[in-house]
């Protein structure tokens, strides 16, 4: 076997018995984000027997099988011929994506790692709230935790690393950032990402009908508003949205 | 609503069936018990489907008082328990009449045990499944003074036994390569199959850590790797070397290389392996994989003939009012 660096793209591989991995590049990009987003989607649209469920992570679409009615050999086969049929790293994104833009309190009691992350971004507090809330970012997966989502890609001053010690809770809705990305907290739980803004969004809801709030390939503002807004939002809204606004992107 | 009522519980008990699959997509892992074949073995006991939910008591179990004749089966780590003070068995089935107190005490091996109520635990269907998922705030542990609702039971047999093989000691556990197994050198994957491991105590249902006799072991990309899909039974090397088996409550995604990933049907051996068992890994090409697999759903299958009637001897009915009681809510024609 070669290393995984050495290797063209994109490739098939095993994960555990039951799984297969296409990968489109070993390292995040935008590119092959949209390629992994793309490939998910036709699988989905292809609806193979034996097929459990598709996801796409950050740069590679995966495949849940029963290899005892979809073989290895005939799924590898499929995916193989599914690959060639385009480039997928210039495929459209997904249909049904959705431009969200949802209201977050940059800085101050509720966020208090801004000016520290402003800093290592070489920006005033000021300016990081301008650059972080005019950012039109793409979830680019979900993942870590149920529903949470990876946003980016944020300007390249955002290329932070994470923190060397770990932040020991941000509460549901936290917005934290490192490395040219967003992470939404939907659970309360330890970071190692700097937490600079704090929305009233909930992105599960295991008692809805719709538990997921954001989908894979949606696009999130996350536009500034003062304390009192905030706080008034989350007096009146029970629905999770925490004041957000939803947009169908055509 | 009617069921078992909850009197004092062990740290870690909770609400399980077979969890959640198809919601990857969107960061929920799958769930559902640990032991999964326990979760099979309690259902042939009780002669019901295996997809009803039971309790999963990691380590310790409960006092529990019956609100209304119950059929129980007990599976998995074997544990202390006892009927109106009368021991019961393990791996068994018992009849509960209203007003009993039932004692499940500790699983000297550390792993999990699994109570299982004849019509399953009604408990809220969220999002297709019972299972509670921690992880993801989808409901909660047991707590005291909880009423575990009983669904109807049709009714069936009590008083019997499943013949069932150990698997507290430990052994060697199949894995196959992953996507992520060329990360780690040859001579590193050869050290990996020839060290003696033990499970570490601190396991929870995201996964527990596995100490090997002697040094860890390193991926030769470090820790640089892009996060990816996981499997449950993948194994994750961490930080220090020590490899960590992620279990039905682990994170979607992660970034820690993995060197191989558990076959499922060698999961229950692994999670159940009391501290001082040693476990061994081997990797097996993946026709050998199925192979097991394959086996292993027929054994499922194949359960209920392991199952015989539990013969008591006069010696061990230490209470007659008990037995009576017992017996007087049995259908009667299953200890004979």
């Amino acid at each position: 076997m070669t290393t995984p660096t050495s290797q063209n793209w994109p490739q098939i591989r095993t994960v555990g018995i039951n799984g297969m991995l296409v990968s489109f590049a070993d390292a995040l990009s935008e590119p092959s984000n949209r390629a992994a987003l793309a490939f998910r989607a036709r699988l989905e649209r292809e609806g193979w027997d034996g097929v459990i469920e598709t996801s796409s992570t950050l740069a590679s679409a995966f495949v849940r099988f029963d290899p005892f009615v979809l073989s290895h050999s005939e799924l590898h086969t499929r995916l193989k011929t599914l690959l060639s049929e385009a480039n997928w790293f210039d495929a459209a994104p997904p249909e049904g994506r959705r431009f969200w833009r949802i209201p977050a309190v940059y800085g101050g009691p509720l966020a208090p790692q801004l000016d520290e992350a402003a800093k290592a971004a070489g920006m005033s507090a000021t300016e990081a709230v301008t650059s972080l809330s005019a950012s039109r970012v793409r979830v680019t997966t979900l993942g870590f935790a149920a529903g949470q989502p990876y946003l980016g890609e944020l300007p390249e001053a955002w290329n932070l690393p994470r923190q060397s010690g770990l932040t020991p809770k941000v509460p549901v809705g936290a917005l934290v950032v490192a490395i040219r990305q967003f992470v939404l907290f939907a659970t309360s739980a330890p970071t190692g990402w700097r937490h600079v803004a704090q929305t009233a969004f909930t992105c599960f809801r295991p008692e809805s009908d719709t538990p997921f709030a954001l989908r894979a390939g949606d696009e999130v503002q996350f536009v500034s508003i003062s304390r009192e807004e905030f706080e008034a939002i989350r007096t009146r809204d029970k629905s999770g949205d925490g004041g957000a606004t939803v947009e169908p992107i055509k | 609503m009617t069921g078992l009522r909850v009197q004092s519980i062990g740290p870690s008990v909770t609400v399980q069936d077979q969890g959640r699959l198809g919601f990857v997509a969107s960061g929920l892992s799958r769930g559902g018990a640990v032991d999964l074949l326990a979760l099979s073995e309690g259902a042939a006991l009780l002669g019901q489907g295996d997809d009803l939910a039971a309790l999963e008591m990691a380590g310790f179990g409960g006092v529990f008082q019956a609100e209304c004749d119950l059929r129980i089966a007990l599976t998995g780590a074997v544990m202390q328990a006892s009927l109106n003070g009368a021991a019961l068995r393990w791996n068994a089935s018992h009849a509960v009449p209203k007003g009993a107190e039932l004692r499940i005490g500790a699983a000297s091996s550390g792993g999990y045990g699994y109570l299982h109520l004849g019509g399953g635990i009604d408990a809220p269907v969220v999002m297709r499944a019972r299972s509670t998922h921690l992880n993801s705030q989808i409901g909660d542990r047991v707590a005291e003074g909880d009423l575990l609702p009983v669904g109807e039971d049709p009714g069936g047999p009590v008083g019997q036994v499943l013949d069932v093989a150990t698997r507290e000691d430990g052994g060697t556990v199949r894995m196959v390569r992953s996507f992520q197994t060329p990360l780690f050198a040859p001579d590193e994957l050869t050290r990996f199959e020839a060290t003696v491991f033990h499970r570490d105590m601190r396991g929870n249902r995201m996964g527990v850590q596995l100490n090997p006799d002697g040094a860890g072991f390193q991926a030769e990309g470090g820790l640089t790797v892009l996060s990816e899909i996981i499997m449950i039974g993948d194994v994750q090397m961490t930080g220090d070397g020590a490899p960590f088996v992620l279990l039905p409550e682990a994170q979607t995604t992660g970034g820690y290389p993995r060197i191989g990933s558990v076959l499922p049907c060698d999961l229950p051996k692994l999670v159940q392996a009391r501290p001082d068992a040693p476990l061994r890994f081997v990797f097996v090409e993946m026709e050998e994989a199925l192979a097991a697999e394959r086996a292993f759903a027929a054994h499922l299958i194949d359960l209920p003939r392991h199952i015989t009637p539990l013969v008591r001897a006069p010696g061990d009915v230490p209470d007659l009012l008990t037995y009576q009681l017992i017996s007087g809510v049995a259908r009667g024609d299953e200890e004979h």
